[in-house]
């Protein structure tokens, strides 16, 4: 007898969040998505880890099964290499699709510490690395212009 | 020919040796090139808040455009975001939020500024020539080079304008045969490197880069990149992967602007090489002999 491990429940499908997907640019095409599985045959991030499946987070996403998209840390996984958005056949843009699938998790506070960590730290310093004396000195031994240390719209924005 | 340079946050701070060596290079090659005052280029708020990632690239594009000259980016990140802002801010309900943030933030809208944004390697290939600087050369390279092209340099194609074939793209290999080395072909050449993934899953970030590094085992006499993702992955992290996985690369991993560089007889001491993790010291003597 074929054991069923897990069944699709459409019960659960969020309506609300299909509204925010079908309205966000980067995931206006979803709808489009047939499930032929280019996405996962291209990833280079499904062949050093076997579970991570672009074609799967597509399917449920499109069902609108917000709480299983969440659940597990799939959607950080895709390293946004865009092999997939040039093969894909109905323009789907599986990254673009991913990108507005991580704002609205991480909107929900369910966002990888390290990746809200880089944000906390551009709103401190305008910058991803800091320009410490060191770098700046290094800089004027070799000659190389010197550096806005801290530009202040990207705080700003940062920050907002 | 004059650019404006856009740094990035990556390269003056970790991979100084890129910033170096396409200064040299531009010197050499008789390119000039404007030092701004730009910021992060917003890709690395990308994947909390993509309208935020878009209004820091606005505020650079609009900076950009104060200027007549066509900006050159020598990070793959910065030349993508900053040229996906571009065409995401044609997208009206894009435009109205970006313009909010904007607004509250800065009180300043996008101004409909469209700077023409070019990665570094793609303004040498494409606008300088491979024919022109083929002249220049006056050390030319016998070695074989394995090119990693990366993912944002090419992909998405139409954020690139098509320059290079996001499938077999083509370029790099070009510049580095134009130094007299040969480019080799391997299986997996445009795969990622792995860094989007290095804070969220370092062993995913490092298996992928070990793959391509196994791929090139014995068959290259090094790597050559043009981004600094890339080289913090395959120069950085080599040693790590050679200790964790008990092997041996061994392979150096060069900006395309330190092989230029070489080629057009730059003295070795002023392309950065001192930063390069992996020895170079071998390489180097392959070819001052």
């Amino acid at each position: 007898m074929v054991e069923v491990q897990s069944i699709i429940d459409i019960g659960k499908s969020d309506t609300r969040f299909l509204r925010t997907l079908s309205k966000e640019l980067g995931s206006a095409q979803l709808t489009k998505c047939f499930q032929c599985g280019v996405c996962t045959a291209s990833c280079p991030v499904r062949e050093v880890e076997a579970n991570f499946n672009p074609r799967k987070i597509m399917k449920l996403a499109k069902l609108g099964l917000k709480d299983e998209v969440f659940k597990s840390d799939f959607i950080w996984l895709c390293s946004m290499c865009f092999m997939c958005h040039e093969r894909c056949p109905q323009d789907v843009k599986p990254p673009d699709v991913m990108t507005v699938l991580k704002n609205m998790a991480a909107k929900e506070g369910k966002a990888p510490p390290n990746l809200v960590k880089v944000l906390k730290i551009l709103e401190e310093n305008g910058r991803v690395y800091l320009i410490d004396d060191f770098t700046e000195e290094e800089r004027e031994d070799l000659e190389l212009p010197g550096l806005e240390p801290e530009p202040e719209f990207v705080k700003k924005i940062a920050e907002a | 020919m004059e650019y404006q340079i856009f740094l990035g946050c990556t390269i003056p701070a970790r991979q100084v040796n890129y910033e170096i060596s396409a200064r040299k290079v531009a010197t050499a090659l008789g390119i000039d090139l404007v030092d701004r005052e730009f910021g992060c280029c917003g890709f690395p708020a990308e994947p909390l808040d993509e309208v935020k990632a878009i209004g820091m690239a606005t505020v650079n594009l609009m900076k950009a455009a104060e200027m007549d000259l066509p900006v050159v980016a020598l990070c793959s990140a910065c030349g993508e975001m900053l040229s996906k802002a571009e065409l995401v801010l044609d997208d009206e309900a894009t435009l109205k939020k970006v313009n909010r943030t904007l607004k509250k933030t800065l009180e300043t809208e996008y101004n409909g500024a469209k700077p023409k944004i070019l990665h570094f390697a793609r303004m040498l290939y494409e606008q300088y020539g491979v024919e022109k600087i083929k002249e220049k050369v006056v050390r030319p390279l016998n070695l074989k080079i394995a090119t990693h092209p990366g993912c944002h340099y090419v992909r998405p194609k139409e954020f690139f304008q098509e320059f290079d074939d996001p499938e077999f793209p083509v370029s790099l290999d070009k510049l580095v045969e134009a130094t007299g080395a040969e480019a080799v072909e391997y299986i997996g050449k445009t795969d990622c490197c792995g860094g989007g993934l290095l804070a969220v899953n370092e062993n995913i970030a490092k298996a992928m880069t070990a793959k391509k590094l196994n791929t090139l085992q014995g068959k290259a006499d090094a790597i050559v990149l043009a981004c600094p993702f890339c080289g913090i992955m395959f120069d950085k992290y080599q040693k790590t992967l050679e200790e964790e996985l008990e092997t041996t690369y061994g392979i150096p991993v060069l900006y395309v602007t330190q092989l230029l560089g070489l080629a057009l007889g730059v003295p070795p001491d002023d392309l950065g090489f001192d930063v390069n993790t992996v020895p170079v010291e071998e390489l180097l003597e392959k070819v001052m002999q």
